[in-house]
């Protein structure tokens, strides 16, 4: 049997099983283990093709053309032979806009609860049922929060990455790099590896970190991490311009990015450039499982909040868990592992996988996954990003976006006693825009939490409702609806 | 052991009821402190069409009793006075705002340039309107003007406007405001009258004591010798304590808002089912749904109100919903305003309204200073919550 | 700012603020815009400042832009397509063929 591609909202069914939102590593794991197992099985995706990030366009992509971009990414054509081999739907071009616990009344589920899942393909949106639901939608960038990030030819290194990958896409002109972490140091070696020439690479890792990473440094260094990382930096060092110890920024140009501006010792100094590439982590993207009301929890060391799991990968919603980077960031190779993981704990937590068994299933998943982990908090101590970085000084910095408030006058509203994030919105409109905060939320919480001297987890984030994405007006009015629903909505003097 | 602090006024909500109930306090010369809850409360204020119309636009529906309504409607309620205070209140909107807009600076984006209520169907569009008369017989002409229009005449004034919008209902004098600015300057003036503003101080229970009331909640407590109970649908809850009531219906609507673009209607006008903000976002509504304890997005119900309003607008077919609220309405069981000051503890008062941002002047000029004099005079009579017998327990 | 890797084995052409660009069949419409040297996408609906892809993977909507005469849509999400007609945008979005006051 084979995946079966669906293209039309005629082609879904009512109800699955289990349904998995994201083909990513995890997704793609996720997807193949809980198949050998007999469940109906529905995953969504918003791209056109399986792979998620990490994976991106590996279906499209010519190996021989691509080869530069590693063997870390073409490992994913594997994973993505098994998932097309998998008794499976996939959706993709499909966008999962909201997710409910609902009662089950059906009998199917021994919880007695299911979930109800929104999405939209092709114009047209239908709430599913599932018995289990498994997010599996990976990770997005830390938002970085310079003056001038909004012009025009400033990026994320994960959009370097896209276009690489996407569209077969490479700097032309003067570019640079700009912030830290394994993602962006790997970007630059896959651009050098393409023949592009960098024409600068500014780190603002914090010096201070180093120290404090050295007790990470035994778990790292018998990590998969060590080698494949010393490899990649002797690389870089010896063909990019470095320029450390950066702890300022600032793009600056008429209409579009011309200069970067970046302070290191004290001292203001500027690089042409062309094209900016900014990055500072990836952070797990949580809003279908915010919405849900999934509890979730600040993680100090990743500085990001993340879902509270337990060993199945189960939410404190029933019904919901979450793999992968979307869960917390760890990489492909730990979202793989993940996957499956999380697999086995809808499976048995439907009944269709008894207890012993499942046990048996995860012990070898779950040295899997210690290796993986292996390495991983002294990655996570030495790149974490500066304060300077995360809550930007500068008042006339943009800190949401989509409406275009400066942090200024969040810290003014800060001052004036708002309770936190989500009374913030009424006072100054961050986070009611298109994207839901998902490029200010992090900035605004710990902005928050600087002034009032807090814990980010005592200022909490903003609470998302559905839909988590955009969703079209002509979508929406395509939902069956119900008589009961047209007569509440047949209008009131109600405020 | 800390010394228990001790207050003049306590406003119990930070919403526009709350906030201007306090502006008004202190335009008339004391400090009110005014106890918030926390960030993730349900807040009528944030999640509204903030319409501003003089009156009801159609008989409101009495429930009947029943699990979801344990008390009767009394025969005292008299709608005529409902509509005297709404009337004045939506009338000194411009004043409000002049005021708000002088003290903080702020320019809340008033427009008051006319609302349409949008009928289906000719005989809806009558209906309204014969109650409409009436209402204006009734409180002999110090009501909304307000005109029926047909669907040619509707375009005209709503080039938008969908072929199957029968007629309209046209008020000359109504509109819309932007809450969120008017939070804000509420915030301003506030803070420039010295008055405090505490968030997360849920207040769990409020005590009469000798000289006045203990207010305590997780934060600890606080004395105060005169306490307004403005907290939305906290006040079903709080009223009791200090020998008041304040009944709810339970009501949930849902609103959807819209990406950002340019006006669609001339003139800043507003219309019942669809209205834009001076920010661009478009808001549709409105739904009441009477049968349900959750108050979690429901994307049918969505799906239906939005129906409804392309059906109004075809033209908003094209847009994106970027976000729906869903949330109980604070709606006492006649729709009506329920102000009362407790006679068991003359200090406290309960102020719990459908439409706080319609009826705001009527509470910054008559409820506040009415407040500070210690005393709510026979015209709010009718606005007691006695009105709804309870039933007795058998 | 951007250059293909490789020279694309079948084209479209789509039109840009009525310039016809030729895109690589499979790109996404801010891929194909990058890659013909477009710099500003729209200019934004407050301050109207110029805004062009950020993230490329949907969740910044700076790559707003009209496409065959739907404003707002994520040009990262939609594939290009031969005779596509896609135009920048300046400020809000104008539904009704109405021109704003």
């Amino acid at each position: 049997m084979t995946a079966r591609k669906i293209t039309a909202v005629t082609d879904l069914a009512e109800a699955y099983d289990l349904i998995i939102v994201g083909a990513g590593p995890a997704g793609l794991t996720a997807a193949t283990e809980a198949a050998a197992h007999g469940v109906s099985i529905l995953v969504t995706d918003e791209s056109d093709g399986p792979g998620g990030q990490m994976y991106r366009s590996i279906t499209r992509l010519s190996e021989s053309q691509f080869a530069f971009l590693g063997p870390d990414y073409w490992q994913g054509t594997s994973r993505v032979k098994a998932f097309n081999a998998s008794t499976i739907s996939y959706a993709p071009h499909t966008t999962a806009w909201s997710l409910n616990p609902v009662e089950d009344n059906t009998g199917a589920n021994t919880s007695g609860t299911g979930v109800e899942v929104g999405i939209s393909l092709a114009g047209a949106a239908r709430l599913l049922r599932a018995r289990h639901v498994i997010l599996a939608t990976g990770a997005m960038e830390r938002p970085m929060p310079i003056p001038g990030w909004t012009l025009p030819g400033v990026m994320t290194a994960g959009a370097g990455q896209i276009a690489l990958k996407s569209a077969g896409m490479v700097p032309a002109g003067k570019v640079v790099l700009a912030g830290c972490g394994p993602m962006l140091y790997q970007l630059a070696y896959q651009l050098l590896l393409a023949g592009i020439k960098i024409t600068a690479l500014i780190d603002t890792t914090d010096r201070n970190q180093m120290g404090k990473a050295l007790a990470h440094l035994p778990g790292f260094l018998c990590s998969p991490y060590f080698f494949k990382g010393l490899k990649l930096l002797a690389k870089l060092r010896s063909s990019v311009p470095f320029i450390r110890g950066v702890t300022g920024l600032e793009a600056t140009g008429n209409g579009h990015v011309e200069r970067l501006r970046y302070r290191k010792n004290g001292q203001w100094q500027e690089i042409q450039a062309d094209l900016v590439m900014l990055h500072q982590g990836v952070v797990p993207e949580l809003s279908l499982a915010n919405s849900a009301g999934c509890a979730l929890d600040w993680n100090p060391r990743q500085l990001s909040f993340q879902p509270r799991l337990d060993g199945d990968g189960q939410t404190t919603v029933p019904g919901i868990s979450i793999a992968g980077d979307g869960a917390k960031i760890g990489g492909a190779d730990l979202a793989e592992v993940s996957g499956r993981l999380a697999a086995l704990g809808a499976l048995s937590s439907m009944g269709v996988l008894e207890k012993a068994r499942k046990a048996d299933l995860k012990r070898p998943l779950e040295r899997m996954l210690a290796r993986f982990q292996r390495g991983r908090p002294f990655l996570d101590t030495l790149y974490r990003p500066s304060d300077g970085f995360r809550i930007p000084s500068d008042d006339q910095t943009m800190v949401c976006r989509c409406e275009e408030v400066l942090a200024g006058q969040v810290r003014s509203a800060i001052a004036f006693g708002a309770p936190g994030p989500n009374q913030l919105k009424a006072f100054v409109r961050c986070g009611m825009g298109s994207c839901q905060g998902r490029l200010c939320s992090l900035t605004v919480t710990e902005m928050m939490a600087a002034e009032r001297k807090v814990n980010p987890e005592k200022i909490g984030f903003y609470h998302l409702r559905p839909p988590v994405k955009p969703l079209n007006v002509g979508e929406l009015t395509s939902l069956p609806t119900s008589r009961e629903a047209i007569m509440a909505a047949g209008g009131s003097d109600h405020r | 052991m800390a010394q228990l602090e001790r207050c003049e006024y306590v406003v119990v909500g930070g919403g526009v009821v709350g906030e201007t109930i306090a502006w008004g306090l202190a335009r008339g010369g004391v400090k009110p402190l005014i106890l918030d809850a926390g960030d993730c409360a349900d807040r009528a204020s944030r999640q509204n069409m903030a319409q501003i119309v003089h009156t009801l636009t159609r008989k409101p529906a009495y429930p009947r009793a029943g699990p979801n309504a344990p008390w009767a409607v009394g025969q005292g309620f008299d709608p005529v006075e409902f509509h005297l205070w709404a009337y004045n209140a939506a009338k000194r909107w411009p004043q409000y705002a002049e005021l708000l807009k002088d003290e903080t600076k702020i320019d809340v984006n008033l427009i008051q340039n006319g609302f349409f209520g949008i009928h289906f169907s000719q005989a809806e569009g009558e209906a309204a309107c014969k109650f409409l008369e009436k209402i204006s017989i009734a409180t002999a002409g110090q009501s909304t003007k307000f005109e029926l229009l047909d669907h040619k005449e509707t375009h005209k004034r709503l080039p938008n406007i969908g072929p199957k919008v029968a007629t309209s209902v046209f008020f000359p004098k109504d509109g819309q405001v932007n809450v969120l600015r008017v939070l804000q300057a509420l915030n301003v003036a506030l803070a420039g009258r010295g008055c405090e503003y505490r968030a997360n101080h849920l207040v769990n229970n409020i005590e009469p004591v000798a000289g006045g009331f203990k207010i305590t909640g997780e934060w600890g407590e606080v004395q105060t010798e005169k306490v307004i109970l403005a907290a939305g649908r906290g006040n079903e809850r709080l009223a009791p304590m200090v020998g008041l009531s304040s009944p709810l219906f339970r009501s949930k609507g849902q609103i959807l808002l819209t990406e950002k673009c340019a006006p669609i209607f001339p003139n800043g006008y507003a219309t019942d089912i669809v209205q834009q903000d001076t920010d661009g976002n478009i808001r549709i509504g409105n739904s009441n749904v009477l049968t349900t304890d959750s108050n979690l997005t429901d994307p049918v119900g969505a799906a239906a109100i939005v129906q409804r309003a392309v059906q109004a607008f075809p033209s908003l077919a094209g847009l994106s919903i970027i976000r729906i609220w869903s949330g109980f309405r604070v709606l006492p069981p006649d729709m009506a305003p329920i102000y009362e000051q407790s006679t068991s503890a003359p200090g406290a008062f309960v102020v719990t309204v459908n439409g706080g941002v319609c009826l705001a002047p009527g509470h910054l000029f008559n409820l506040a200073p009415a407040i500070l004099a210690g005393q709510l005079g026979a015209e709010y009579d009718p606005f007691k919550a006695r009105r709804f017998c309870v039933p007795q327990t058998s | 700012m951007f250059r293909k890797l490789v020279e694309p084995q079948e084209t479209v052409t789509i039109l840009f603020d009525g310039k016809p660009i030729k895109a690589a069949r499979g790109d996404s419409v801010a891929a194909a815009l990058l890659a013909a040297g477009v710099g500003a996408f729209r200019h934004s609906e407050i301050s109207k400042e110029p805004r062009a892809p950020y993230c490329l993977m949907g969740i910044c909507f700076d790559c707003l832009i009209t496409i065959d005469s739907v404003a707002n849509r994520q040009s990262c999400q939609v594939e290009v397509a031969e005779g596509m007609v896609i135009q920048s945008q300046q400020g809000l979005r104008v539904i009704d063929g109405r021109v704003p006051e």
